[in-house]
C-alpha cells in the first residue's frame, strides 16, 4: 500500500515564502511593495475559480494542452533497462514548457492593471513565451539577455522581436542568465508603477517560486493523470533538467505525496563537476543569497557568484529553485548532473531513434533518465520531462560538429 | 554613545547638514582606497559609506556595477574591506564608517566573525541592501553583540506601516532611497521626496539621510532642505574613475557639495 512521504501534507513554503530555510525576499526595500501586492492579487487568484478556468482554457485552447505523455519504445530499446516515457511539453506552444508560466503571469498582470511587461531569458525560450502571451494581450514587453546569449540563441531573439518585444543586451558581468536577472530587477526598481515582472524559473524572491510551481504544475498532473490511464500505474522514476528548476518542480510537485515515486533532478554538468565549469549548484554549491532568495549557489570562498559554464543557454545559471534546495536536504528528491557531452549525446540518440529533436536542456534530463534506466528493470517506468524542442539549438549543435549553417 | 550618534549630535548642535560620500572598496584598485578615505575627510565629509563590491550588485546603476568590477578584477573580499577599514580608523577615531553591500559575502563569511571583525576594524554602522526587516534577523542579533548600528533604507515605495516598523529597528540613522531606481539613476522630484520626509519624520527618532540621485550642489543643497545627511555615490565614484588626479576631483566635489548643504543649512530649511 502505498503511503505518503508526507503524513501531515507537504506544507511549504510557509506564509513569508520561506522553503524552511531557503527561499525569502531579499530584496531591496523598493521592492517589497510591488511584491506585497503580487502576492496579495495571486492569493486573491487563487480563491477565484473563474481565473484558474480561465487559464486552463487558455492553456487548452492557446498552448494546447495536455501535451502527450509518450512511451519513446525505441530509445528505451537503444537504452535498455526501463521503459522511458516522455512528457512532450515541446509540443506546446511556443516550444517549451515557459508557456504556462507566462499565461499564468500575465493574466496576473492584467489583473493588477499594470501595462508593461519585463522579463529575464537565458536561452529565450521564457522571452519568447513572455513576448508571445504580451503581444496577445496587448501589453508591451522589455526582455533582458545576455549578449553571450543572444550570440548563441539567434532564432529567439528574432522571435521575440517579431512579437514585438524589446530585447535589451546584457553586458555586465558573466553576460548570460544571472545578469539579466540583475538588469531586469533594475528596470523594475525604476519602473515599479507600471511594470510586471514575469519571472521565468522558481527562483526569484517569493511569491515568485510558489506562483511559478502553481502555473508549472500542471504538467506534473497531468503526467500523473496519463501515466495512470497509460501504464495503469505511477512510475517508478520521475527525471528533469535543472537550471533554474521550473519545469522540474512542474513535473515532480503533484507526486510529491506519492512516496514510490523516485525524483531526479539533473543539472549542468558543463565540462565536468571537477573543472569547475559547470552549473550545478545542488551539487557543488553552498546555501547563500542571490536573486532574492535563499538557496545553493556556485560561488567562491568570499561570496562571489561564480561564472557557470553549460552548453546550454538555459541550464547556464549559477542558483537553484529555493524549493528544490529543500528537496534535496529532506531528500525527497535527488540530483545529478550531465555534461555537455553526455547531454549532446542524448540529443542525438533521441533525435535518431525517436525522430524527436530535444532542446539542450531537456537534452540534459534524458542523459539522466538513460543512466538511470539502464540500472532499472525492464517494466520499470521512468517518465521525463521533455521540456522544450531543439529548433532553436541547431546551430550550436551544428557548430560544435564544425558546421556552418 | 556610538560613533555615529556622537557625530550627529555635534553636527545637530553646530546647525549642520551630513555630508556622506560612498566609495566602492578597491575601486579602481585595492591600494587607492585608504588615502581616497582620508581626503573625502578633509574634504569635508562628516561620515563615510564604504561600499562591499559583489558581483551582482542589483540595486545599484551602471557606474557603481562598474566600480564593483573594477575592484573585483583585484579579488577585493569583504576580508580586504576590513582591513582597509581598520588601517582607515588606524589614522582616523572620529569619522563615522558605515559598510554598505549585500548579504552573500557576509554570509559566506559567517555573519558573527564579520559582526566580530567589523567591530573591531572600527566599523559602525552596516547597510545590507537586499536584507529587508524580514530578513535582516539573519544578522540583527550579532550586529547587536558587537554594538554595530544597523541602518536601513526607506524607499518611495514603502507604507506608512513599514516606515513606523523600520523606525523601531533601525539604529544609527535612516537612509531613504530618494528616488523609484538605481544608484545614480534619474533626476530628483524633490516635491515628492519632501512628502514623503514628512511622513518619516513623524515616525522616526533617528536622524534620516537622503541618497540615490544627488549628483551637484544643487541637488545637495536640496536635499539638505530636508534631511540630516545627503548621501553621493555615482557622482564620486564617476568623478573619481575619470580623473587624473583622483583626490583633486573628490576634494572639488565634496567642497562642491559642502557649499551647496551649507548654504541651504543658512536658510534656515535643514530641521
Amino acid at each position: 500500500m502505498p503511503h505518503s512521504s508526507f503524513p501531515d501534507g507537504y506544507r511549504w513554503p510557509d506564509a513569508e515564502g520561506h522553503f524552511e530555510e531557503y527561499g525569502g525576499r531579499f530584496v531591496a526595500e523598493t521592492l517589497i511593495r510591488p511584491l506585497d501586492e503580487l502576492a496579495a492579487v495571486y492569493r486573491e487568484a487563487c480563491e477565484d475559480a473563474d481565473f484558474w478556468k480561465a487559464f486552463e482554457e487558455d492553456l487548452a485552447h492557446y498552448v494546447g494542452r495536455p501535451s502527450p505523455l509518450y512511451f519513446a519504445r525505441h530509445l528505451s530499446r537503444a537504452n535498455g533497462g526501463a521503459q522511458i516515457w516522455l512528457k512532450r511539453e515541446d509540443l506546446n506552444h511556443t516550444g517549451a514548457h515557459k508557456i504556462n508560466n507566462t499565461v499564468g503571469q500575465a493574466m496576473l498582470a492584467k489583473r493588477i492593471g499594470k501595462t508593461r511587461i519585463i522579463a529575464e531569458t537565458g536561452a529565450g525560450q521564457h522571452g519568447v513565451a513572455t513576448a508571445t502571451v504580451s503581444a496577445r494581450l496587448g501589453l508591451q514587453c522589455v526582455v533582458y539577455m545576455g549578449s553571450e546569449d543572444i550570440e548563441r540563441q539567434a532564432p529567439n531573439v528574432y522571435r521575440m522581436k517579431l512579437l514585438g518585444a524589446e530585447v535589451i543586451p546584457v553586458t555586465s558581468g558573466s553576460k548570460t542568465l544571472k545578469d539579466a536577472l540583475n538588469e531586469a530587477l533594475r528596470d523594475w526598481v525604476t519602473h515599479v508603477e507600471d511594470t510586471f515582472y514575469i519571472i521565468g524559473s522558481v527562483a526569484g524572491p517569493a511569491p515568485y517560486p510558489e506562483m511559478v510551481r502553481d502555473f508549472q504544475a500542471v504538467i506534473g498532473r497531468e503526467a500523473r493523470r496519463q501515466v495512470q490511464e497509460q501504464a495503469g500505474r505511477l512510475p517508478d522514476l520521475l527525471v528533469a533538467c535543472v537550471g533554474g528548476g521550473s519545469n522540474a518542480i512542474g513535473l515532480f510537485y503533484p507526486f510529491l505525496e506519492d512516496s514510490d515515486v523516485r525524483m531526479l533532478g539533473v543539472e549542468a554538468g558543463g565540462h565536468g563537476l571537477d573543472t569547475g565549469e559547470h552549473a550545478a549548484p545542488l551539487a557543488r554549491g553552498r546555501a547563500g543569497v542571490l536573486h532574492g532568495n535563499r538557496t545553493y549557489l556556485m560561488e567562491d570562498e568570499a561570496g562571489q557568484i561564480l561564472a557557470t559554464h553549460s552548453v546550454s543557454a538555459g541550464l547556464d545559471y549559477p542558483g537553484v529553485g529555493p524549493e528544490h534546495a529543500l528537496l534535496k536536504d529532506l531528500g525527497r528528491a535527488e540530483y545529478t548532473s550531465a555534461t555537455d557531452e553526455e547531454a549532446l549525446r542524448a540529443f542525438h540518440l533521441l533525435t535518431r531513434t525517436e525522430g524527436i529533436i530535444p532542446a539542450l536542456e531537456s537534452a540534459h534530463a534524458v542523459a539522466g533518465a538513460l543512466e538511470a534506466a539502464r540500472g532499472m528493470p525492464e517494466d520499470a517506468i521512468v517518465v521525463v520531462n521533455l521540456s522544450g524542442r531543439g529548433d532553436k539549438d541547431i546551430d550550436t549543435v551544428a557548430r560544435r560538429e564544425g558546421l556552418s549553417l | 554613545m556610538s560613533r555615529i550618534a556622537g557625530r550627529f549630535a555635534q553636527l545637530k548642535e553646530a546647525g549642520r547638514t551630513a555630508l556622506v560620500p560612498y566609495l566602492t572598496a578597491g575601486d579602481p584598485k585595492p591600494d587607492a582606497t585608504v588615502p581616497l578615505l582620508h581626503t573625502l575627510v578633509r574634504a569635508g565629509a562628516d561620515l563615510i559609506e564604504l561600499g562591499v563590491p559583489f558581483s551582482d550588485p542589483m540595486a545599484d546603476g551602471p557606474v557603481i556595477q562598474a566600480a564593483c568590477e573594477r575592484a573585483l578584477a583585484h579579488r577585493v573580499r569583504l576580508r580586504d574591506v576590513l582591513d582597509m577599514a581598520a588601517e582607515f580608523r588606524s589614522k582616523d577615531a572620529e569619522t563615522p564608517l558605515v559598510l554598505m553591500g549585500y548579504a552573500n559575502p557576509i554570509i559566506a563569511m559567517g555573519v558573527d566573525i564579520f559582526a566580530e571583525q567589523a567591530a573591531r576594524a572600527g566599523v559602525d554602522g552596516v547597510l545590507v541592501v537586499d536584507l529587508p526587516p524580514e530578513e535582516a534577523p539573519a544578522i540583527r542579533q550579532a550586529l547587536i553583540d558587537y554594538g554595530l548600528d544597523e541602518i536601513f533604507l526607506l524607499a518611495p515605495t514603502t507604507t506608512e506601516e513599514r516606515i513606523r516598523q523600520i523606525c523601531g529597528q533601525a539604529t544609527g540613522f535612516l537612509y531613504y532611497v530618494s528616488l523609484r531606481g538605481t544608484t545614480g539613476a534619474g533626476r530628483l522630484d524633490m516635491e515628492d521626496v519632501a512628502e514623503r520626509m514628512k511622513c518619516i519624520r513623524t515616525h522616526a527618532t533617528l536622524p534620516v539621510g537622503i541618497g540615490f540621485g544627488i549628483k551637484d550642489a544643487d541637488s545637495a543643497a536640496q536635499a539638505a532642505e530636508l534631511a540630516d545627511a545627503v548621501v553621493v555615490g555615482s557622482a564620486l565614484v564617476d568623478r573619481i574613475q575619470a580623473a587624473a588626479d583622483p583626490h583633486a576631483a573628490a576634494t572639488e566635489l565634496l567642497q562642491d557639495l559642502r557649499a551647496g548643504i551649507d548654504a541651504a543649512g543658512r536658510t534656515g530649511g535643514a530641521p
